[in-house]
This record gives structure tokens, C-alpha cells and sequence, in this order.
């Protein structure tokens, strides 16, 4: 693959706006899938969860699954959309074997949503209007394995399928061109994938989880030359589905357009595929006749008019936004913009609220889940959350509060309860891992320690205060670290004195 | 009356994968134009009154609940695919686009 020619980003601001427009897909986390009673599963066996309905079979017919309106209903409402007093189903066909049917069911001109608008936040806290145009219901594909030597469609001796996907609930979100980002739309469009993300999993109508695929961005970028006012040509970058991504994709297509124009070439209309590997871009199909899907009217299914009672019963039951929650627990705990961000990015502002409401103080609770437990749940590859709970880790910030344990003896305690081995005071009493708060012990100890180091002591005798260090070592050495280090200090102090 | 082109009818066969030889092209172009003809007639009929409507019954909000439904079997699934490997359906080579 020929390499892309980039400008330097702050050139290609300099002569151009960027222009941003994005297609969020966010799979619903139903039981069943959109249009017939199959599971909607993640991971299980090819072809295992499959009808005459979603594999397009002769006779296969159609039915809409309830809960999935009621949560696209809930994500038009949290977008601030206006419900529709009358949507409907659409064929979209293309010939793909991702869809057997030969036709995806989506909407067209009657989406169940539209015209709404978010306000989403970037790092320094300011706040970027979005406005929606519309955000629609349809069914997801099958996954399509392509089989050959690059493991990419170039080149494939054939594909592989499995439609267990095929027919997954899915409402896709579509923006109003997003202007006047200027540098910040890498951020903006991070800020905004972000923001859907957060609120689908706030709403629970999805599991919001990027990297299997729930929350997937197209993204759609182009650049206008400084002093015109007309569009420049949009390419669109599809399947970015990492937050990370967005940035880096908008960044990249920013560039990449930059110097196409600068050198008085024009950009092509057309898909792009993203490559995280690379961080590059590479040209999908063009544009044009692609476009031609001979949309009409579905006949297999009526229309949905959602009584106005039903959205307003619906309106109710919304969360509090994500972004005023944050707001209102970043007041009560305290937090600086930057704690809070590492928790909420961290996926744990639940995990902590939790063990907050289990008694543990928020700086604590903070400290436990965004460190040792993050850590530990990183290396294995698995949500911290799955590891221990809230009410665990709250008895553990309370074993340390009162002094029964060190940070040090904490992070054992820990990992026993990861391991299983019960509650924290129940770890602590197996593994005998108490702090040893015996003054008598402690004190023999040091007068162990003081005896096998005369020279410390006399330093410590003539007022150099810093070489105590050595004996308090020692000690803590000798009690195998369950002792508090600062009440052995103050035991060596007192005992050298003497 | 809108006429059918041969290139009309060579696009659309190109977007559903279809193969038309040249003879196939003339023909399908005569047919498709009396078949359009012939849908015409319905806008005879209609009048300004009539509103425009994709289902015949006056019927909205037929939903099922959201429950699991046993679909086919891998077995099932896969006893008419034309090619298969494992549990997979087993396709051609696929060029030119992605969906």
C-alpha cells in the first residue's frame, strides 16, 4: 500500500476548516434480536443463533421486538430528539453476503427520532454543542471472516460467515455537520463518540462496549479552504471503534486531505477503512453508485406510532445525564477534573460510587480501584468490577482507616480476595496478615535491632534523627512487614533515648 | 412515461450481481418498460385525495415481546448453503466492495 502524504497538522489548519459529521452505530443489549426471536449473543458458536426470519429463508417473516423501540425511543429522548408520531421500516438492498436477505431493514424517511442536539465535554472542560439529525432503528449484519493469505478482502480466496449478528438490533445515530472545531475536532470527535457511548450505557439499553463492537463510528471528514464557504468533498472512515481511534482517524484524514489539496489535487468521495495497527487510512469503494440502495417502504412490517403517553412514560425513566452526575460526584468527592476523568475513563464511576455508599471515603475508594485493583484486572484482561466488590473493598479501606492494616498488608488482603478466599477480615485472619500493634513485640524487636547496630544508635543518640531508618527497616523486616512504620518510629525514638 | 435505457437495466443488473448478455439486456429493457407501463396505470386512478401508503391495512405498533424463540440448529442453518466450512458458510471471493 502506497504511503499517504500528510501535512503537518497545524499547516493544514492553517489553510483549511475541518468539517466533521459522524454515524454512530450502538447495538442494543436486547435479548433477542430486532426482528425475530433468536438470541442476541455475543460470542457464541457460527451460526448458532439463526431463523428462517434472519437468514432470509423462503417464508421468513418479519416481527418487531418491542423492548428494541422502547430503547431506541430512550436514546432519542436522551439525544433530545423529537419521537416521531409515525416511523417506519425501509429496505435498503445491496448484494453482500454479510446480509442474505439481499436487503438490510433500516429506516429512511421516516426515522423513529430526529432533531435533536448534546452538549459534550473535552478535557479542559469546555463544552461543544453537537446537533443530531436523526437517529434510526435497523438490523446488524452478519461477520463476514475473510479467508487467504492477508486475512484482508484484497486478495481473499473466499469469505467466511456467520449470521449470528445478522439481525442484532441496532439504532444508528447520524450528526449535523459538525463546524468550527477548527484544531480541537480530533477531540471534539473523541468528546462526541464518548458521549453516545457513556449515555447508551447510562440509559443500560446497550453494553456500550467499544471493542466488541456495541458503540461503532463512522466518521465523516472534509476540509473547506479557508475564506470559501462551500463544502469541500467528504470521505468517510468506517468502523473506528476505539475512542482512541476517532482521534487519531480525523487527525490522520485531516492531514491526509491537507496535502492532496495543497497540492491541487481533489479528493474522491468514498469509504475509507481505518487501520489501527498503521494508524493509516486506506480507500474503500467509491462513493457514487454504491449510494444507490433503492430504498422503499418495508410491506413485511407496519408502521410504529408511538402513542404520546408511551414516550412520555419512557421520558420519564431516563437517567440523570452522564455528565451531570459527573458534575454532581465530582462536588461531593472532592476531586479535581483530572481524578475524575481517570475514573470515568477507567469505566469505574460506578465501582466507586458503590464503595463510597458502602462507607469508604471517595479519595480511598478512588485510590483502590483506579490503582492496585486496575492494575491487577488490566494484566489479566478483565474488568476490574469482575474482580471484587464494592462492599469488599469498603472493608478493606475500613481495616486500613483503622489501623488494623498497612497500605502494604492491604494489597495482600487484596489479592486473597481476588483469589476468592473470602471477605477481607476473613483474609486477613487466614493469612494472619493483622498489623502487629503488641507494643511489647515491637519493642523487643527494636531492642534487637538497636543491639545489632551500635553505631546507629549512637547517631541516633547524637540527634541524627535519619539514621533511625536503618533500625526501623530492620524491624519491619523482622515483622515481616505487619507492623505501622510510624508507630515503630516513634518506638525506636523512644527506646534509643533510653 | 418514463423510458427503461439499456444502461438503466445494465446498472441495475451490476448492483443486484446479476450477469445479463447482450441478448438478455434487450429483452429485460423491453419487458421492464411494459411493466412500468403497465404500474402506470395505477397513477390513472389515483387521485389527490388518496394519500400515499406502503401497507394496505390501516395498522401500526404490531411488536412481539422481547423473548427467546429456539431458531434452527447449525445443522439447519447451514443444510442448504452451497458451500460451507466448519460452521461457517463458505462464499466467494468477494471484489470490487465492502459493505
Amino acid at each position: 500500500m502506497a504511503k499517504d502524504a500528510l501535512m503537518d497538522y497545524d499547516k493544514a489548519l492553517e489553510l483549511f476548516e475541518p468539517v466533521l459529521g459522524f454515524e454512530v452505530h450502538v447495538e442494543l443489549n436486547t435479548k433477542t434480536k430486532m426482528f425475530c426471536g433468536c438470541a442476541n449473543e455475543f460470542g457464541s458458536g457460527a451460526n448458532t443463533n439463526t431463523c428462517p426470519t434472519c437468514l432470509g429463508l423462503p417464508g421468513g417473516l418479519p416481527q418487531v421486538n418491542h423492548k428494541a423501540i422502547e430503547s431506541s425511543i430512550r436514546i432519542g429522548l436522551a439525544l433530545g430528539c423529537d419521537v416521531a408520531e409515525s416511523s417506519r421500516f425501509a429496505r435498503k438492498q445491496y448484494f453482500y453476503p454479510d446480509t442474505s436477505k439481499n436487503f438490510q431493514t433500516s429506516q429512511y424517511d421516516d426515522p423513529i427520532a430526529h432533531d435533536g442536539q448534546v452538549t459534550v465535554e473535552l478535557e479542559d472542560g469546555r463544552q461543544v454543542t453537537v446537533l443530531i439529525e436523526r437517529a434510526h432503528m435497523e438490523e446488524d449484519a452478519g461477520k463476514l471472516t475473510h479467508a487467504g493469505a492477508t486475512g484482508r478482502i484484497q486478495g481473499a480466496d473466499y469469505s467466511l460467515v456467520d449470521y449470528n449478528r445478522g439481525g442484532v438490533p441496532l439504532v444508528e445515530i447520524v450528526t449535523r455537520l459538525i463546524e468550527g472545531t477548527e484544531a480541537d475536532a480530533p477531540e471534539v470527535g473523541r468528546a462526541y463518540v464518548a458521549h453516545i457511548r457513556e449515555l447508551v450505557k447510562a440509559l443500560g439499553v446497550s453494553n456500550a462496549r467499544m471493542e466488541e463492537g456495541n458503540v461503532r463510528c463512522d466518521a465523516n471528514i472534509s476540509l473547506r479552504p479557508r475564506g470559501s464557504d462551500v463544502l469541500g468533498t467528504r470521505t468517510e472512515t468506517k468502523n473506528v471503534n476505539s475512542l482512541r481511534s476517532v482521534e487519531r482517524a480525523v487527525r490522520y484524514e485531516i492531514q491526509r486531505q491537507a496535502a492532496i489539496l495543497a497540492g491541487g489535487g481533489t479528493i474522491t468521495q468514498e469509504t475509507r477503512h481505518w487501520h489501527e495497527d498503521t494508524g493509516t487510512t486506506s480507500a474503500g469503494r467509491p462513493k457514487s453508485d454504491a449510494d444507490d440502495y433503492r430504498y422503499f417502504p418495508e410491506p413485511d412490517l407496519v408502521p410504529v406510532a408511538p402513542s404520546r403517553e408511551w414516550v412520555e412514560e419512557l421520558r420519564g425513566t431516563l437517567p440523570e445525564p452522564p455528565s451531570e452526575r459527573r458534575a454532581r460526584l465530582r462536588e461531593a468527592w472532592g476531586f479535581t477534573a483530572l481524578e475524575l476523568q481517570d475514573v470515568v475513563n477507567a469505566d469505574l464511576l460506578d465501582a466507586v460510587e458503590a464503595t463510597v455508599a458502602e462507607g469508604a471515603s471517595p479519595a480511598s475508594a478512588r485510590k483502590w480501584w483506579t490503582g492496585e485493583i486496575a492494575r491487577v484486572a488490566n494484566s489479566r484482561g478483565v474488568a476490574a468490577t469482575s474482580l471484587v466488590s464494592p462492599l469488599q473493598i469498603a472493608e478493606l479501606v475500613a481495616l486500613i482507616d483503622s489501623g488494623d492494616l498497612t497500605d502494604r498488608l492491604a494489597r495482600q488482603v487484596l489479592e486473597g480476595v481476588i483469589e476468592g478466599e473470602g471477605s477481607p477480615s476473613k483474609v486477613v485472619e487466614s493469612r494472619g496478615l493483622k498489623v502487629v500493634s503488641d507494643d511489647g513485640a515491637l519493642i523487643a524487636a527494636i531492642d534487637t535491632a538497636l543491639a545489632a547496630q551500635p553505631d546507629v544508635l549512637a547517631k541516633i543518640r547524637d540527634g541524627k534523627v535519619q539514621a533511625a531508618g536503618a533500625v526501623i527497616g530492620a524491624v519491619m523486616k523482622a515483622m515481616k512487614g505487619q507492623a505501622d512504620a510510624a508507630r515503630v518510629r516513634e518506638l525506636v525514638l523512644e527506646r534509643a533515648a533510653q | 412515461m418514463p423510458d427503461i435505457s439499456a444502461d438503466q437495466v445494465r446498472h441495475l443488473a451490476d448492483l443486484a450481481r446479476i450477469d445479463l448478455s447482450d441478448a438478455e439486456l434487450t429483452s429485460l429493457t423491453a419487458e421492464l418498460a411494459q411493466i412500468v407501463e403497465s404500474v402506470a396505470k395505477v397513477s390513472e386512478v389515483a387521485t389527490p385525495d388518496v394519500p400515499a401508503t406502503s401497507h394496505p391495512i390501516p395498522m401500526t405498533n404490531v411488536f412481539r415481546e422481547d423473548v427467546e424463540v429456539p431458531g434452527l440448529t447449525v445443522q439447519q442453518a447451514l443444510s442448504g448453503a452451497p458451500d460451507r466450512e466448519g460452521d461457517f458458510f463458505r462464499v466467494p471471493p468477494i471484489l470490487g466492495e465492502e459493505a
